[in-house]
């Protein structure tokens, strides 16, 4: 799985959540969720999504690994190998 | 420590003999209230008094900021920044009254701010930060807000564009801002250099007012709760008798102050009762939460099942993955702890985790299971020592009390407490409509089993349980109603598993317009500009009319009995398109 590719789901699925917000204007190191104005249970819809469209699975306990476009890429990237 | 020990530690070691021997005269004798002439003020009480006791260098406040470090608050300090901010109303021209908001996250200005401002008599009034811009403009516009406390991101983002529709809205002071930006946008730390750190609480009256809280009603805009400086009674007592405050405890409150939940019980309750209080500045986050409960030791742990139903989803077991010891009491509150998850927390901590219930207008808990007494998981509790609860079916005619056990009806409380709200601002008949006789009707539904434990059954109207907050499904439909598409709305509480009750739409749109994927989107994005996150829907379906009574009004219980697949009830007054 491309890095690219990661992103390019990220912001489609970000853009669901949030209709009204700019995914790709996010910086690497923002944070996701006061950025484009996510609360808790958008965010935790947002995991799954990405788990059930990736197919990597993302505990709860590696949810603060998740808060930035960059470590959320990381991480997904990472779990992908 | 056996059994018996143990619960004879407890401030409430027998409920029964406490409830009998209970009266509010004793513990306004035991606080002196009345004795010096700010002595009924919620921040002498809170801050002033302790300040000037050895409890001074103790901890009122530690912050944990986003990077975990601390930021820390003794009551010395404390006294001295809330003094300040109560100066600085004071050369703002803040009379006795007025309404002084706060849009912010958990950061000390928010603290500070409420607590000087409850020292100058002028009127506190939280917001959540997640709100919109309208959610935000009824409220300080209802609230005829003199001065908001915010943040330069908040200012910009929701309250700047509000500016011209607010004319009683003197300043806005920003939190962290170097200098003045104008003779209206003013700067916290500017003003607050400027302030002497001496403030002489002014004579306080038990019933002067001191707390506003917005919460929402089934039809009209949110409604303004008002509760007086007598309400702090409450927050005392329950601080003793249901969280269990001794002398050195520290203590999480999990919930956000823009909720009354945050205010009662993340500033007031604690300091009242002379214990530290930790604050964390960032949003839920599982293995933040338990590294803070460990680093910090914490003692009593105040949360939400929101959040609790989010750790039972986690595979770790608590205590074997950190250091817990210190944790002696667990509660919870904001909607009804399933059984389940009472048993999850003995299972998890050792401890069952204890639910309480009360409302924005009863200003403090009133309904709880204790930690001296047998929990039945599952149920509400019992009610206050001081607080007389019962069931009835309400009628035309008046009330008809429910005797016997396990039958539901509408939940009562008895008038005369300290902490009951004393008004609807400017909407008087809707705050008489909410009382029969010495009744308070709470729009709540419960029943109560042979040994006087109450079980909550649900909400008597349409108002929408979200994440523990009340959303009001009219707030709603307004402000749906302001997108091009959209010829109707309505709007209910859609149960969900993980946050209660989610929003949902139901919307007819304008002759001619799509209703494919991309227009729910538009109506969702829509939505969360204008309202915020915590109010908009999560969920849209398109429908071809509106089901309503033959005077107009939403048939919004129908709409839920169709989205719940449930019979659909009377329909007489159904009306027939």
């Amino acid at each position: 799985m491309t890095r690219e590719h990661i992103q390019s789901t990220i912001f489609e699925l970000l853009k669901k959540t949030a209709p009204e917000t700019d995914p790709h204007s996010l910086r690497p190191d923002e944070n996701i969720r006061e950025a484009l104005n996510i609360d808790s249970f958008d965010a935790l819809q947002f995991l799954v999504a990405l788990n059930e469209k990736l197919g990597i699975d993302i505990p709860e306990e590696d949810y603060s690994k998740t808060t930035t476009l960059g470590s959320l890429t990381d991480y997904l990237e990472q779990r992908s190998r | 420590m056996n059994a018996t020990e143990k619960k004879a530690a407890y401030n409430l070691a027998d409920y029964n003999s406490e409830r009998t021997s209970f009266s509010w005269k004793n513990i306004e004798s035991k606080l002196e209230l009345g004795k010096t002439k700010g002595g009924y003020n919620i921040a002498h009480l809170a801050v002033d008094r302790h300040a000037n006791t050895s409890l001074k260098s103790t901890l009122a406040f530690r912050f944990i900021q986003k990077d975990r470090s601390p930021q820390d608050y003794s009551y010395s300090r404390l006294k001295e920044e809330t003094s300040r901010f109560a100066n600085v109303l004071r050369s703002l021209g803040i009379q006795k009254g007025e309404t002084v908001f706060s849009l912010a996250g958990r950061i000390p200005a928010l603290y500070i701010t409420a607590l000087g401002t409850l020292k100058t008599t002028a009127v506190f009034c939280p917001l959540f930060s997640v709100f919109g811009p309208e959610p935000v403009f009824q409220r300080l516009h209802k609230g005829e807000a003199k001065i908001l406390v915010t943040t330069s991101a908040l200012y910009e983002k929701t309250v700047k564009q509000l500016e011209e529709r607010l004319p009683f809205l003197r300043y806005i002071i920003l939190s962290d801002l170097e200098e003045h930006q104008s003779g209206k946008v003013l700067s916290w730390s500017r003003l607050m250099k400027e302030a002497s750190s001496d403030f002489k609480i002014p004579p306080t009256s038990p019933e002067d007012p001191a707390l506003l809280h917005f919460t929402s009603g089934t039809t009209g805009m949110p409604k303004g709760t008002l509760h007086v400086h007598k309400a702090v009674l409450t927050h005392y007592i329950t601080g003793k008798f249901v969280l269990d405050f001794h002398q050195g405890d520290l203590f999480w409150c999990t919930a956000d102050p823009g909720w009354v939940t945050g205010t009662s019980y993340g500033i007031i309750a604690p300091l009242v009762n002379g214990v530290t209080s930790i604050i964390d500045q960032e949003e839920f986050d599982a293995m933040r939460w338990y590294a803070i409960l460990e680093e910090q030791k914490v003692n009593i742990w105040y949360t939400a099942p929101t959040a609790i139903r989010r750790l039972m989803r986690m595979e770790i077991k608590p205590r074997e993955k950190f250091n817990l010891g210190a944790l002696r009491v667990i509660l919870s509150v904001g909607e009804p702890l399933s059984a389940e998850a009472v048993l999850w927390g003995e299972h998890s901590f050792g401890i069952p985790i204890l639910d309480n219930w009360w409302q924005t207008e009863t200003g403090g808990i009133m309904i709880a299971n204790y930690p001296s007494m047998p929990v039945r998981p599952g149920s509400m509790g019992k009610p206050l020592p001081g607080i007389e609860a019962a069931l009835a079916e309400v009628t035309e005619d008046g009330l008809n009390f429910i005797k016997e056990p396990g039958k539901q009806g509408h939940l009562l409380l008895k008038k005369g407490f300290p902490s009951l709200f004393r008004d609807y601002l400017h909407e008087e008949e809707r705050y008489h409509k909410c009382f029969t006789g010495e009744w308070y009707l709470t729009g709540d539904l419960a029943k109560k089993d042979s040994d006087g434990y109450f079980w909550f059954i649900g909400r008597a109207d349409d108002i929408i349980k979200t994440s523990g907050h009340m959303v009001g499904p009219f707030e709603v439909e307004s402000t749906l109603m302001r997108h091009p598409a959209i010829a109707e709305a309505a709007v209910i509480g859609k149960p969900e598993a993980s946050i209660g009750e989610l929003v949902k739409a139901f919307v007819v749109l304008k002759p001619g317009e799509p209703t494919n994927e991309e227009m729910k989107l538009d109506i969702i994005g829509f939505a969360r500009k204008h309202m915020g996150p915590a109010v908009a829907p999560k969920e849209i379906e398109f429908i071809a009319s509106v089901p309503k009574t033959r005077s107009g009004k939403i048939l919004r219980r129908l709409l839920k009995a169709r989205e719940l697949g449930l019979p659909e009830g009377d329909t007489s007054t159904l009306e027939q398109t």
